[in-house]
């Protein structure tokens, strides 16, 4: 019986889908009767095999009151809908839990589910908050984008159960607890619904959740479709590495001197390749195209001494034929030749975390911010500290952090050519790449630069975004499926946090863009690569005069906020660089103008381990010595020295004064390497700071620096009023933290600006549970028993 | 006695490493003697690896130098810090003999010497042990010797009296009782003791008798709306028949009935409950609610002094030299530390929430009400009372709850004492310091102060150059003879202000006590690491912008002016002047 409501089911699935796929491909117009299918598709699919409703529960709402919110409510409770999207399902009388909260206590209100989002409309009015300044235009608080949704468990009493998608059983759980991948938690109960309706929200959001869907299916899709963005506006001033020009611009500015590629513009080379690229001058066009681009090293940065970072995909070894290490030989040679005949080759699959690692550990770490009550919580904090260490995501971190020291500390220190390697060529690589060029370049802590940063090492990168983040539940990638990204923003957001004053952007930016890959609007993070983006997006648009569909990219940021709330991506702490103050700027890098006045021949790093010099025999030489190093020895036996080494940099680096435009090295030991606060704690209720945190700190900051602006307006004002005197109006400049700070009489909280304190009571939380805490017995002389006072002689 | 030639000292007390820039001490000609300079001693740096120099030893501090690094390497350290001297080992294969001293601001120093000069050596050493032992060898700590004049009198800083009137004291229901002003009620109580106004002495020294060491309940707070009052005391002398005394239940109602808005009394036992009750053996206890009627009775469950010295000497272990990189946080929870200051700060919490939300007055006390319940009502005062968040409001608390009310600094420090296994030595202090801190972490803008001050006050509680942590209680304190460390601090207090510092002090903070939010003090516990520099950008930055602004508006009133004059000579007519001033835009955080 089940299996054949099985299949029913199932098919009814199928048809869901086809009306919906079908007017996505002939346009927008039908969007209306595809609606209406959809829904009475899920009718019919929710009523199947279902009792009908009768009160089979107990409501301290009066029937009264329930019945009054409904009737009004079931047409106009419905969150704004965007552009193309569209309502599957709802049910009214939905209870949500109010947060961290044991007494049961919640609101009213109506749950739906469109193609875009879990969206839960409460039935109170709702109150004009000063919160709503940072207020997201895609999604608001009680929103929950379909991808961004991590775990459905449903509940019942006590016990609660991870829903793993696939059929669900006629039956649906009293309680729905959805776990988000930006930490929300959200805790419905379904019990005061009408049964027909329950059952229906259940499915439906069991299903598009965690469903297998096509990547047609995005919202992205349909969106974009109903949309239109400006291409002047989407481009604005991030570098989007997707032309020629932008390609030859970067190395431009770095001085480098490799050869851009550009025989792949139309993927005629190798979808797998970029469509833009860089390799080393000495790299022949055949070279381009043998392997599939594996061992093909790809430009990534150039040092000022001319050495430059190169990554590549690399190739399997196989016994006993020598082509590909002919070839890895050749590339190696045509790295080396880019400067001074030295390369150093890093592989990150032996001594970095795989993209498995990653994902088990960030798993376990999460864990302990998705808190569904307020016991649990305080249970956990007895022994944070060591689950911290247990579930090793700080000590990944630091592994990666580490990496990328000791991969400048070549390019600076040594002026080698670095080579970075491992299996794809575009996780670790992208992160290690990524963090040495934050380190050594400044450009890259602004704003753009960093944008462009993510747009050169990420996305024409060709990092696996949709596989990495597996939006589409696709069964067969769930082993792909790995937070590398977010470990990426995770060693920045350190590397911010120990020296804030070089960073242009914020915390809160690095927060905001973490959430924003679990937005399924973006094209910076719906694809794998070049390749699979113009594929899908060609055949995306049948009508050649709409060609390529025009997708937002992340960093059109008035897609999600306005100017206001963007302020706050502005770090108040960063200084402009100086313009004229360039003595300061010579004290500290004369070494490496010397180095390039010096013919290149002249100067000769000792060989070493893991150098290559240009003789041929003894390239091969070494080069075998590699290959058997790589797997005789294992990662750990040679690391103390490395990190022994990149121990000295760091403390040579620190005994120098610091300079917040020049060379940032982090420190790695263990007190530095923190958790981050922001994105971990802010929806946790009980480790609010009601009128602390670092906003406390930071708004003064910020307010003040609108003072300075402001009177250098004035200045200038004036400069021009002794000339013309003439007198303008006096624009009011104030960050838009001092604004709310400004506006409101409520305190700021360590939550700010993602939850405000309204709700509120001014009341701290209590820690339950703490005895327990301390195994203080057992100690020498067991010291918890004895008095205060007197030595030994008057133990209990 | 060739290395003892009598020089007057050339430098300064400097904190090592971190505040060259600070405490550049003057020193009177007589009292610093300079009593020993060996040349050619290695100071083994755990950092820096072994460094040649000079070293000399004076009645104040040691002080060692080696010039052949640039800029010179200087380690300079009163004598009050050591807690221990010893020989490491026999004569190593280069012939050297070395000696570490065990200091107790979390640090060990090791140097080595040429045995041939044994002479010497052996007079190093025992200069050594004599001098920073003072106390242990009859001569005088050097706080007594200390004739530096500042221009404040730092023992001004504090006056009961004007203390308790800034909070609105007495009152109709508190009066300020003389009883204690020869120390004949309690010999560890100040002079000046706050009770209620219904309860005559007589009937205080019947209470005195019923708890321990005589440390009767008394305010030391009170709130200026709901009048809700903090409480301190020890602990009742119960005992194991469960003696009671109507007195004490009698002046307990009295507290409670003083506060109009609640008909409750909190009493907060910070002890763990078996610890207390394990108290009756020795006749001590805890209230039982049978014979406080309206009391509610809540253990805290904070540690002894022997379990926090313990804490303490793991956490050393574990910061000092170096941090282990891969464990670090499993490290740090298994020396406990953390936890001991979330339960104190938990327990002060909750002081403050009874007190601010529920109106309630609350009495603490522990065993002998000097150790944790010091920490926990001036923690609680902290977060209640703004004033205490300034500069001088927090001197006043010290002063207050932990000198006036018989902190053993003395017995908890060990001051020139070279029994460093005494039971009585605890950080109960630092712990408190600590809390603090984590407090300013917690709100950058609340507090007056910065960082720096609370590292001078630990640095002064070692160093035995003031007489603020000197003596174990009130009476014993002779204040004229010494200098207190708040002349110092008050005579250069732009150097412990935090710029950042936004004076809301009517709002109460209540810091969030989770392990989260908690985190080690490496400002203060690996301050000696070179690695963990430390880093004040924010406000840097901050007095920077303060510096602009300033600078700016100096331009901009400049060309005002200069507009004006024209304006002025052009038209004679000009009547609204546009000249406008810039207000500063309203602090608020």
């Amino acid at each position: 019986m089940r299996m054949f409501d099985g299949r029913v089911l199932l098919k009814q699935v199928i048809l869901l889908f086809w009306p919906l796929i079908s007017t996505w491909v002939q346009g927008a117009e039908k969007i209306d009767s595809c609606q209406l299918q959809v829904l009475e598709m899920l009718s019919s699919l929710g009523s199947a095999g279902g009792k009908s409703a009768k009160p089979s529960f107990v409501s301290y709402v009066t029937p009264e009151e329930i019945k009054s919110e409904k009737e009004p409510s079931r047409k106009e409770k419905h969150p704004d809908l965007l552009p193309g999207e569209v309502v599957f399902c709802s049910a009214s009388t939905v209870l949500k839990y109010t947060q961290d909260d044991l007494s049961q206590r919640g609101v009213f209100g109506v749950l739906l589910c469109t193609n875009f989002r879990v969206s839960f409309v409460s039935d109170e009015e709702p109150t004009e908050e000063m919160g709503q300044l940072f207020k997201n235009k895609l999604y608001g608080e009680n929103d929950i984008p379909l991808s961004c949704v991590d775990n459905i468990y449903g509940g019942s009493e006590d016990k609660r159960k991870l829903i793993t998608g696939g059929l669900v059983k006629n039956k649906y759980p009293s309680k729905m607890i959805i776990h988000c991948k930006d930490l929300r938690v959200f805790q419905f109960s379904l019990s005061f619904s009408k049964e027909e309706d329950a059952k229906k929200i259940f499915q439906g959001i069991v299903h598009h959740c965690l469903e297998p869907k096509s990547l047609r299916c995005l919202f992205a899709f349909s969106y974009c479709e109903n949309t239109s963005y400006p291409e002047a506006q989407r481009k604005k001033q991030t570098v989007m590495f997707d032309s020629v020009e932008d390609w030859t611009q970067d190395m431009k500015r770095t001085k480098g001197n490799c050869r851009v590629v550009s025989e792949n513009s139309n993927f005629e080379l190798s979808p797998k390749l970029p469509q833009y690229f860089i390799v080393p001058k000495n790299v022949s066009d055949e070279d381009l195209t043998k392997y599939q681009g594996k061992g093909l090293p790809m430009w990534c940065w150039s040092h000022h001494s001319g050495c430059a970072l190169f990554k590549t995909a690399s190739i399997p070894l196989v016994q006993e034929d020598n082509v590909p290490q002919t070839y890895m030989e050749k590339m190696l040679t045509a790295v080396a030749h880019n400067h001074l005949y030295s390369v150093k080759t890093e592989d990150l699959s032996d001594t970095l975390p795989t993209v498995q690692d990653i994902l088990l550990s960030y798993n376990k770490f999460k864990q302990f911010f998705l808190i569904d009550n307020t016991t649990e919580f305080w249970m956990s904090d007895m022994k944070w500290f060591s689950s911290l260490d247990n579930c090793g995501w700080l000590d990944i971190i630091r592994q990666c952090l580490q990496k990328a020291v000791e991969v400048v500390e070549s390019l600076e220190k040594e002026n080698t050519n670095v080579l970075i390697m491992e299996e794809g060529g575009s996780d670790l690589c992208c992160v290690v790449s990524s963090l040495v060029q934050l380190m050594l370049d400044p450009y890259y802590r602004t704003l753009l630069g960093f944008q462009s940063l993510v747009q050169k090492e990420w996305v024409a990168g060709g990092h696996a975004f949709l596989d990495r983040s597996n939006h589409l539940h696709l069964k067969d990638k769930v082993e792909s499926q790995s937070p590398v990204f977010l470990l990426f923003l995770e060693c920045v957001w350190q590397l911010q946090q120990q020296h804030g004053p070089a960073f242009q952007f914020s915390e809160t930016y690095l927060t905001v863009l973490s959430d924003s890959v679990h937005v399924p609007v973006f094209t910076t993070f719906l694809f794998n690569n070049d390749g699979h983006r113009d594929s899908l997006l060609r055949a995306e648009s049948p009508h050649t005069q709409r060609s390529p569909l025009n997708c937002p990219t992340v960093w059109d940021w008035s897609v999600q906020f306005d100017c206001k709330a963007q302020d706050l991506f502005t770090n108040p702490l960063y200084t402009e660089k100086p313009k004229q103050d360039t003595s300061v700027r010579k004290s500290y890098r004369p070494r490496h103008l010397r180095q390039l006045s010096l013919p290149s021949s002249a100067f000769k790093t000792p060989p070493k381990k893991g150098f290559f010099k240009d003789e041929a025999d003894n390239l091969k030489k070494i080069l075998g010595v590699k290959r058997l190093s790589r797997w005789m020895l294992s990662p750990s036996s040679d690391s103390p020295q490395t990190s022994s080494s990149v121990r000295e940099f760091y403390e040579a680096w620190q005994t120098k004064p610091l300079d917040y435009h020049g060379l940032l090295l982090p420190c790695l030991d263990g007190p530095s390497i923190r958790v981050w606060m922001q994105r971990y704690l802010r929806w946790i209720h009980d480790v609010q700071i009601l009128g602390g945190g670092p906003v406390a700190m930071l708004s003064k900051v910020s307010e003040i620096l609108g003072e300075v602006q402001e009177l250098q307006r004035q200045l200038d004002r004036h400069g021009c009023t002794l000339t013309s005197n003439h007198k303008g109006a006096r624009p009011r400049a104030k960050t838009a933290a001092a604004v709310i700070a400004a506006r409101s009489s409520v305190r700021l909280s360590s939550s700010f600006p993602f939850v405000t304190s309204r709700n509120w009571a001014f009341k701290p939380a209590i820690p339950t549970s703490l005895l327990q805490s301390l195994m203080v017995t057992g100690m020498p002389g067991n010291l918890a028993d004895r008095e205060d006072d007197g030595g030994p002689e008057s133990l209990v | 006695m060739g290395a003892n030639v009598r020089k007057r000292a050339r430098h300064g007390y400097v904190t090592p490493l971190l505040w060259p820039s600070i405490g550049y001490f003057e020193f009177n000609v007589m009292t610093c003697l300079n009593l020993l300079t060996a040349k050619d001693v290695t100071y083994i740096c755990p950092y820096i690896g072994a460094l040649r120099g000079t070293l000399t030893v004076t009645n104040y501090r040691l002080f060692f130098k080696c010039m052949d690094r640039e800029p010179a390497f200087v380690l300079d350290l009163p004598l009050g810090v050591v807690s221990r001297v010893e020989k490491i080992g026999g004569a190593s294969s280069r012939g050297e003999v070395s000696y570490g001293l065990a200091c107790k601001d979390i640090r060990n120093l090791r140097f080595a010497h040429k045995q041939m000069e044994d002479s010497l050596r052996k007079s190093i050493f025992e200069i050594l042990m004599k001098c920073a032992f003072p106390v242990s060898n009859g001569l005088t700590i050097f706080a007594f010797e200390y004739g530096q004049v500042y221009p404040e009198n730092g023992w001004k800083v504090y006056d009961a009296q004007a203390e308790y009137k800034r909070q609105g004291l007495p009152n109709e229901s508190w009066r300020i009782t003389k009883v204690n002003d020869h120390y004949e009620l309690c010999d560890t109580y100040p002079s000046t003791l706050v009770v209620p106004v219904n309860i005559p002495d007589e009937e205080l020294k019947r209470v005195a008798a019923f708890r321990a060491k005589g440390r009767i309940p008394v305010l030391s707070w009170i709130h200026p709306e709901s009048q809700a009052t903090v409480i301190r005391c020890s602990q009742p002398m119960v005992g194991v028949n469960g003696k009671r005394s109507k007195d004490d239940e009698k002046y307990l109602q009295t507290i409670m009935d003083a506060n109009a808005q609640s008909h409750k009394l909190f009493i907060f036992d910070a002890r763990p409950s078996v610890n207390a009750a394990a108290n009756k053996m020795k006749g001590g206890g805890y209230e039982s609610e049978d014979a406080y009627q309206n009391a509610e009775l809540v253990f805290l469950d904070i540690h002894n002094i022997h379990v926090m010295r313990e804490s303490l000497r793991k956490l050393k272990e574990v910061v000092y030299p170096n941090i282990e990189e891969s464990h670090w946080f499993s490290n740090l929870e298994s020396t406990h530390w953390l936890e001991h200051i979330k339960l104190i700060l938990a327990g002060a919490l909750r002081i403050a929430d009874k007190v601010e939300s529920g109106k309630t007055s609350v009495v603490v006390h522990c065993s002998d009400g000097w150790d944790r319940t010091a920490q926990l009502a001036s923690l609680a005062m902290v977060m209640l009372d703004g004033h205490y968040r300034t500069i001088r409001g927090f001197q006043v608390l010290l002063e207050k709850e932990w000198l006036s009310f018989g902190h053993r600094f003395q017995l908890r420090i060990g001051h020139g004492d070279k029994n460093h296994t005494d039971a009585d030595r605890s950080p109960v202090f630092l712990q408190f310091i600590d809390c603090v801190w984590q407090m300013t972490r917690q709100f950058p803008a609340a507090f007056e102060f910065n960082e720096y001050f609370l590292i001078t006050i630990l640095d002064h509680l070692y160093s035995c150059l003031f007489g603020t942590f000197m003596c174990n209680s009130e009476q014993q304190r002779v204040k004229e003879k010494t200098v207190s460390l708040w002349a110092y601090i008050n005579s250069q207090p732009e150097e412990f202000t935090n710029p950042l510092y936004v004076n809301y002090s009517n709002h109460v903070l209540f810091p969030v006590v989770s392990m989260r939010h908690l985190e080690l003090w490496v400002g203060y516990y690996i301050r000696w690491n070179p690695r963990m520099r430390p880093q004040e950008p924010v406000h840097q930055r901050y007095k920077e912008l303060l510096a602009k602004r300033a600078e700016l508006q100096k331009r901009v009133e400049e060309l005002q002016r200069e507009v004006t004059n024209r304006s002025a000579s052009s038209s004679s007519e000009r009547a609204g002047s546009p000249t406008r001033s810039i207000t500063p835009v309203q602090t608020f955080v």
